[in-house]
């Protein structure tokens, strides 16, 4: 893959949407550990509205379809999740608009992703959320010149991983505070899904 | 999980129309929102008061919706902050072009839709402000956290607001006797069941019979402390000196809430009042007056919240003030 389409991005959220499905029990587990417990049920409805919206319409342009999907995840999620995956997409779709998704286009938005979900939620790395995922991956497609699925996929494991072990102090797990370690971040584990639903569509070229 | 709902998944729109119908005399639902307002709204002149959160807190928060307290209240998913979308409708539809209060309570959720929805609104030149309650003494406030928590107590904030909204005063007034409000009450709760979220379909945490949890908030999250469960004397006890310790209320007036949390009986919530006020008077903290009764409930989690919220004469006479709320009348 040498830029990222519009059909890759429909792949990229339907892949994300039957990861999130199939997961959703397991995310609301998480979060009634160190949460509020709504984590799944709350992304499962939100990515169900975003596959029926991105079904519904043609897009000409990736930022397009950046910009649905955000729009949809604001309204429809709730809770933190909606305004962070909101802001997420949002910014991809800033940074994409009006051009052609090569590589340095993509790492770009990813970086400004990064950036808006740090702004939004005031949280930094280290704080056990999903910005742990988020900034790892940005990280390592700095690194890179090409997409490379399995790099993306590793680096985000690692990276939702390594939130069991740090204590939270941000968002409703900080409450918890060393009660909170052992356990996974809910939007980490949601974020994972989402760059291994990334990485799958770049392995398969959509 | 035994309840009586039709499908899990449908609950808040489910409430929202059995709501929306049993105070059709003096609320009206936005169209396609989740938001209710007074009938009257927008009202000339008033500054206009929105609040809202997850559903599962009934009476909260709709049920503070009337004369004397807020002008629209937003329902979000169960224990799930409504959306910035829906937050901007409820904004337009109070807003008289006297300006909006947003009251928050402080969760990472809540407080980004309510701020998303502020942008939105001053986008279109509507005079937002916006306080955040965190009354809760069970989390320790600090800068590396969220903060402490919103519970109960955000209900004596409706009622200030309200009250000074009511007279004409301006967005600033009307902001700082809730900040007032805010910077004055101080809550814990307690818990020794669990609640069930529908779409969940099991416990929040487990609890053994004998073991009780201090400090829980009101989203079924667990509690800072479990320990052995004790009896109503020795709970009301350590609540009110946890409250106690970290503010001092000696020779104030106070009002006392002692709010249920959704399966606990009136019963066991005087019982725990009988408590409260012995503490008090031996502290030599005077009760101007008590509100025992459900406010801020967690599903049918069963446990309850005590707060207390230090009064002087202003406090004192927008506290009396008319309430027509359904769920706070005056």
């Amino acid at each position: 893959m040498d830029v990222f389409q519009v059909e890759h991005a429909h792949t990229w959220l339907k892949l994300a949407n039957e990861r999130i499905q199939a997961n959703k029990e397991q995310l609301t587990e998480l979060d009634q550990a160190i949460g509020d417990g709504d984590h799944g049920i709350n992304m499962a409805r939100g990515f169900k509205e975003v596959i029926s919206k991105l079904d519904a319409n043609d897009y000409d342009t990736v930022a397009d379809v950046m910009k649905d999907t955000a729009m949809t995840l604001m309204s429809k999620v709730g809770g933190a999740s909606g305004p962070l995956y909101g802001t997420a997409f949002l910014k991809l779709s800033m940074a994409f608009k009006g051009k052609n998704v090569d590589y340095q286009t993509f790492i770009k938005g990813i970086d400004e992703a990064v950036n808006g979900l740090k702004q939004r939620g005031k949280a930094e790395i280290g704080e056990k959320t999903l910005v742990d995922v988020w900034a790892a991956v940005s990280e390592t497609l700095q690194d890179n010149t090409t997409f490379a699925g399995d790099t993306i996929l590793q680096t985000a494991k690692t990276a939702m991983e390594h939130t069991k072990e740090t204590m939270a102090t941000k968002g409703r797990a900080a409450y918890f505070k060393e009660r909170s370690i052992g356990h996974l971040d809910p939007g980490a584990v949601s974020s994972y899904y989402l760059f291994e639903a990334l990485s799958l569509t770049i392995d398969e070229g959509a | 999980m035994k309840k009586i709902v039709n499908n899990p998944e449908q609950v808040v729109t489910d409430m929202f129309k059995g709501f929306v119908s049993a105070h059709a005399n003096t609320m009206k639902q936005l169209s396609e929102t989740t938001v209710v307002t007074r009938k009257e709204a927008p009202i000339t002149g008033k500054v206009g008061l929105v609040s809202g959160g997850g559903s599962g807190h009934e009476p909260a928060h709709a049920g503070y919706v009337g004369k004397g307290m807020l002008d629209a209240a937003v329902f979000g998913e169960v224990f799930t902050s409504p959306t910035p979308d829906q937050v901007f409708e409820a904004i337009k539809a109070v807003d008289s072009g006297a300006g909006v209060l947003l009251i928050i309570k402080n969760y990472t959720g809540d407080v980004m839709n309510f701020e998303m929805a502020q942008e939105m609104a001053e986008a279109e030149g509507i005079q937002v402000d916006k306080v955040v309650v965190n009354d809760d003494v069970a989390v320790e406030d600090s800068s590396f956290t969220t903060g402490r928590r919103g519970i109960a107590g955000t209900i004596f904030v409706h009622k200030i607001a309200g009250a000074i909204a009511e007279q004409g005063k301006s967005l600033a007034e009307v902001k700082a006797a809730a900040e007032k409000t805010i910077d004055y009450v101080r809550s814990i709760g307690m818990a020794i069941a669990p609640c069930t979220v529908p779409a969940a379909g099991n416990p929040s945490f487990t609890l053994a019979e004998d073991e009780m949890e201090i400090g829980i908030g009101i989203h079924g999250e667990p509690g800072i402390e479990r320990k052995k469960l004790a009896n109503a004397n020795e709970i009301a006890t350590e609540l009110v000196e946890k409250i106690l310790a970290d503010m001092d209320f000696t020779d104030s007036d106070v009002a006392v809430m002692i709010n249920g949390l959704g399966s606990t009986p009136e019963m066991e919530l005087y019982i725990v009042n009988g408590r409260v006020q012995e503490i008090l008077q031996e502290k030599g903290i005077t009760v101007y007056r008590t509100f025992v009764g459900e406010f801020m409930t967690s599903l049918e989690m069963a446990g309850c919240s005590v707060s207390l919220l230090k009064l002087d004469n202003q406090l004192k006479a927008l506290l009396d003030a008319p309430s027509e709320a359904p769920a706070f009348r005056n």
